[in-house]
C-alpha cells in the first residue's frame, strides 16, 4: 500500500539557521503518528511544510499522491485533503461556533446551507459540542474552543489530520477532553499526525513515535520504544521531560 | 456698553435652517459611505504585493492628511475651473469630502485588518479558502468592528469640516447661516442658532451610528445578553459562619479520629 | 491666464508662513494649559467640576471651528471689543484646542492602571501628589503621539483664520489667487508648504507611537 504521506530529505533553513537537516519518514493511510522532539528539534515546521504553510528549500513531499514541494501544486485541493489544527485554536472571534465550521463548507466545498448546516452539526457532535452550536468562541473554554477546530478541520472530510501541539496551551484539565476527541479520531481510522508533548497518550495510542533531534529523524518506532530509548538523546530528552 | 441677545428676527427662518441642516447631513452621509468605500480598497491596495502602487496609496494618504481641508477644497474647486471643468458647488464639495474621507478611512481601516492575528488568517488559508473570502470574512468584518469607533469619530470630524464647503458658496448649513445673518443683521444670535443646531446633529449621528453598530454587530448584543443571564444566575448562598459549630464539629471529630485509632 | 507668477509672488507666500506659525504657536501654547486645567477638572471626583467640564468638552467637540471662529469674532464685536482678527482667531482656536486637548489627555490619564493608584494610596500619598509623581509622568508619555497629532491638526486649522481676514498662507494664497488667478498652481504651493509644515511631525509622532507599542508588546 503506498504511503498517504511522504517526506523524504527535507531541508529547510530560516535566514541562517538550518532547521530541517535531512527528514524522512512515511504515513500509512490510517496511521496515527507522534512526533516528539524538544523545542528547536523542527517538529513543528516539518508538520506545517506538510500543508505548505513553510516553503522547503530541497527534498519532495507528496500528499495523497500531490506533490507538495511542486510550486504548481493545486493549492486548493491539497488544503481540501488536509487538515491542521493549531496551539492557538485560530477560532474566528466574530462567527457562532456553527458558523465557523460552515465558512468554508459553504464557501470551498460549494455546499448549500441546509447540507452545511447538517455536515457542520455533525461534525460538532462528533467532538461532543452539539449544544454550543450558537456560542460565540469568547464564551468557550480553551478546551472547547480547541475542540472546535478540531471539528472546524473534521467537517471538511480530509484524508489526513495534522496537530500542531494542540494541547500546549490548555491547562491539565481542558486537555483531557481533547485528547479523548483526537483518541475517537484514530480509532475511527483517520490517518493523523500530531506534533505533541503528551508522552503518555502518544504510547498508549500512536502507532508510530518519531522522535527528531537537531532537525533529523533521530529514533522511530512503536510506543514501546519510549520505555526502551535506543539512542542516548531520546533517553535523555525522556527524562528530562522538554 | 450693553448689549442684549435678540433671537426673534431668526424665528421665520426656522425652514431654511432645517434645510441646511438637513443638506449638511445628505453630503456628509453620501461622502462616508463613498469614501469608506474607496478607503477600504486603498487600504487593502497599500498592503498589497504591488509596491508601486503601495508606495502611491502611501503618498495620496500622506498628501491629503498633512494639507489643509479648504485648501483642499479651493485647489478641487477653483482648480478644476481654471482648466475648464465647472462642477456644480455641492458636488465639488461632495468630491472633496471623499478625498478625504477615503485617505483617514484607508489609515483607519489598515490598522483594523493589521490587528487580525496571522494565525487565524492562516487557518482561513488551511481550510481552503480563497484570498477574496479570506479579505472579506476572516480580516474585513472583524477589522470593521474593532475601528467602528474611530470610524464615527471621523464620521463627526467630517460633518464640521463641510462647513468649510461654504466658502466657494456650496449649500449647506453654515453657508445658509451666513446668508441670514446677513439679512437680519443679527451675526452672533445665528451663529449661535447654527452651533446648537450641528449639536443636535452631532448628537443624532451619534445614535443612529450606534444603533446601526448594534444592528451590524449582533455578536455584541448576544454576547452583553449572555452575561447579563449568567449575573442573574447568582450561585447558591453560602451559609452563615457559625464559630461555636465549626468548633463543636472539629472537637466531635477528633474525638471519633481517637475512638478509630487509625491515622487518617 | 491674466498675470503670471512671479518670485515675488512666491516670497509672499513665504512670509504669510510666518503668521501660520505664530498662530498655530499660540493657539498651541494657550491651548495646552488650558487644556491642561480641562484634563483636571475633568478627572476630578467632584460633580460641580467634572459635568460641566463634560458639557464643555461635548459642545466644542461638536461644532465645526468656523462656526466657533464666528461667534468669537461677531461676539465680540458687537459686545464693542473691535480685536484685530490675530486675537479673535487665536482665542477661538484656543478654545477649540483646550477642550481636544484636555480630553485627549484625560485618556491617557485615565489609562494608568489602577494599581499604580492603588500602591501610591497605600504609601498615604494624597491624590495631588498621585497625580503630580505617579500617573502624569508616565501618562505624559504615552500622551506625546497624539498630542504631536493634534498640533498637525492646529497647523491646519489655522487655515480657517483666512475666512476672518487673517493673512496666513491661505489667505496669502487667496489674495493671489484674486490678482492672477492661476488657482491650480497657486493652490498646489500652498498645499506643499502645509504638507513641509506637517509631515515631519506626523512622522515624528508615529515613530513615537511605534516605539511605545514596541514597548508594550
Amino acid at each position: 500500500m503506498s504511503a498517504i504521506v511522504k517526506l523524504d530529505q527535507i531541508y529547510k533553513s530560516f535566514g541562517s539557521n538550518q532547521v530541517l537537516k535531512g527528514v524522512s519518514f512515511e504515513v500509512q493511510k490510517g496511521e496515527m503518528i507522534a512526533i516528539i522532539g524538544a523545542s528547536g528539534s523542527g517538529k513543528s515546521t516539518a508538520l506545517r511544510c506538510i500543508d505548505r504553510l513553510e516553503k522547503i528549500d530541497s527534498g519532495t513531499i507528496e500528499v495523497c499522491g500531490m506533490r507538495v514541494d511542486d510550486p504548481a501544486v493545486d493549492l486548493h485541493k491539497l488544503r481540501q485533503e488536509v487538515g491542521i489544527v493549531f496551539q492557538s485554536y485560530n477560532l474566528f472571534p466574530h462567527l457562532t461556533v456553527q458558523e465557523n465550521i460552515m465558512l468554508a463548507l459553504r464557501h470551498v466545498k460549494q455546499q448549500p446551507k441546509a447540507q452545511a448546516l447538517t455536515v457542520s452539526m455533525a461534525a460538532l457532535e462528533q467532538v461532543g459540542l452539539g449544544n454550543k452550536a450558537d456560542a460565540y468562541p469568547e464564551q468557550l473554554s480553551g478546551g472547547q474552543q480547541q475542540r472546535v477546530a478540531i471539528a472546524r478541520s473534521l467537517a471538511m472530510a480530509p484524508k489526513v489530520m495534522l496537530f500542531d501541539e494542540v494541547t500546549s496551551a490548555l491547562d491539565p484539565q481542558l486537555t483531557g477532553e481533547v485528547l479523548r476527541v483526537m483518541e475517537d479520531l484514530a480509532a475511527g481510522g483517520m490517518t493523523m499526525l500530531l506534533v505533541t508533548h503528551e508522552m503518555a497518550f502518544a504510547k498508549r495510542v500512536a502507532d508510530r513515535i518519531i522522535y527528531m533531534h537537531q532537525g533529523t529523524v533521530w529514533e522511530v518506532g512503536p510506543g514501546e520504544m519510549l520505555d526502551n530509548p535506543k539512542t542516548p538523546e531520546l533517553h535523555a530528552f525522556l527524562n528530562n521531560g522538554l | 456698553m450693553g448689549f442684549s441677545l435678540n433671537f426673534a428676527p431668526l424665528a421665520p427662518y426656522w425652514p431654511v435652517f432645517l434645510t441646511g441642516a438637513w443638506l449638511t447631513l445628505k453630503m456628509t452621509t453620501v461622502a462616508i459611505v463613498v469614501g469608506v468605500a474607496i478607503g477600504t480598497l486603498i487600504a487593502f491596495l497599500k498592503r498589497g504585493s504591488n509596491r508601486y502602487i503601495a508606495k502611491a496609496c502611501s503618498a495620496y494618504i500622506e498628501a491629503v492628511r498633512n494639507t489643509p481641508f479648504l485648501v483642499q477644497i479651493f485647489l478641487l474647486y477653483f482648480g478644476l475651473a481654471s482648466l475648464g471643468i465647472h462642477m456644480p458647488t455641492f458636488a465639488a464639495a461632495v468630491l472633496a469630502m471623499i478625498i478625504n474621507i477615503a485617505a483617514y478611512a484607508a489609515e483607519i481601516i489598515r490598522a483594523g485588518l493589521e490587528s487580525v492575528p496571522k494565525g487565524q488568517i492562516e487557518a482561513a488559508e488551511c481550510l481552503g479558502l480563497s484570498r477574496w473570502r479570506i479579505a472579506w470574512h476572516v480580516m474585513l468584518q472583524p477589522s470593521i468592528e474593532r475601528v467602528y469607533p474611530a470610524l464615527t469619530s471621523q464620521f463627526l470630524l467630517m460633518m464640521q469640516a463641510s462647513a468649510m464647503a461654504s466658502q466657494i458658496s456650496a449649500e449647506e448649513l453654515t453657508a445658509i447661516a451666513n446668508t441670514v445673518q446677513s439679512d437680519t443683521f443679527r451675526s452672533l444670535e445665528t451663529y449661535i442658532v447654527v452651533a446648537f443646531m450641528y449639536l443636535a446633529l452631532s448628537i443624532l449621528v451619534k445614535l443612529l451610528a450606534w444603533g446601526f453598530g448594534e444592528y451590524l454587530f449582533k455578536r455584541r448584543r448576544i454576547i452583553r445578553r449572555a452575561a447579563l443571564e449568567a449575573a442573574r444566575r447568582r450561585p447558591p448562598a453560602i451559609p452563615p459562619f457559625k464559630p461555636a459549630a465549626v468548633v463543636a464539629a472539629a472537637a466531635a471529630a477528633n474525638t471519633t479520629n481517637t475512638t478509630n485509632g487509625s491515622a487518617s | 491666464m491674466i498675470g503670471s507668477f512671479s518670485w515675488g509672488h512666491f516670497f509672499y507666500l513665504v512670509q504669510s508662513i510666518w503668521w501660520t506659525l505664530v498662530l498655530s504657536g499660540l493657539a498651541f501654547i494657550l491651548g495646552s494649559i488650558g487644556g491642561f486645567g480641562v484634563m483636571l477638572a475633568r478627572i476630578s471626583p467632584r460633580r460641580w467640576l467634572w459635568m460641566p467640564t463634560l458639557v464643555y468638552i461635548e459642545c466644542i467637540q461638536g461644532i465645526p471651528l468656523l462656526i466657533l471662529l464666528f461667534i468669537v469674532y461677531f461676539g465680540l464685536s458687537v459686545y464693542g471689543f473691535a480685536l484685530p482678527a490675530l486675537v479673535a482667531a487665536g482665542l477661538a482656536m484656543m478654545v477649540y484646542t483646550s477642550a481636544y486637548l484636555g480630553d485627549i489627555w484625560r485618556g491617557c490619564v485615565e489609562a494608568m492602571p489602577r494599581p499604580q493608584w492603588e500602591a501610591a494610596e497605600c504609601l498615604s500619598l494624597t491624590r495631588w501628589q498621585t497625580l503630580r509623581l505617579v500617573i502624569i509622568p508616565q501618562a505624559f508619555r504615552l500622551s506625546l503621539p497624539p498630542t504631536v497629532g493634534f498640533l498637525v491638526q492646529v497647523i491646519k486649522m489655522t487655515s480657517l483664520a483666512s475666512v476672518i481676514g487673517f493673512i496666513e498662507l491661505t489667505r496669502a494664497g487667496q489674495i493671489i489667487n484674486n490678482s492672477i488667478f492661476q488657482p491650480f498652481l497657486i493652490f498646489s504651493l500652498v498645499g506643499a508648504f502645509y504638507f513641509v509644515l506637517c509631515y515631519p511631525l506626523s512622522r515624528w509622532s508615529e515613530s513615537m507611537e511605534n516605539k511605545l507599542n514596541v514597548s508594550n508588546r
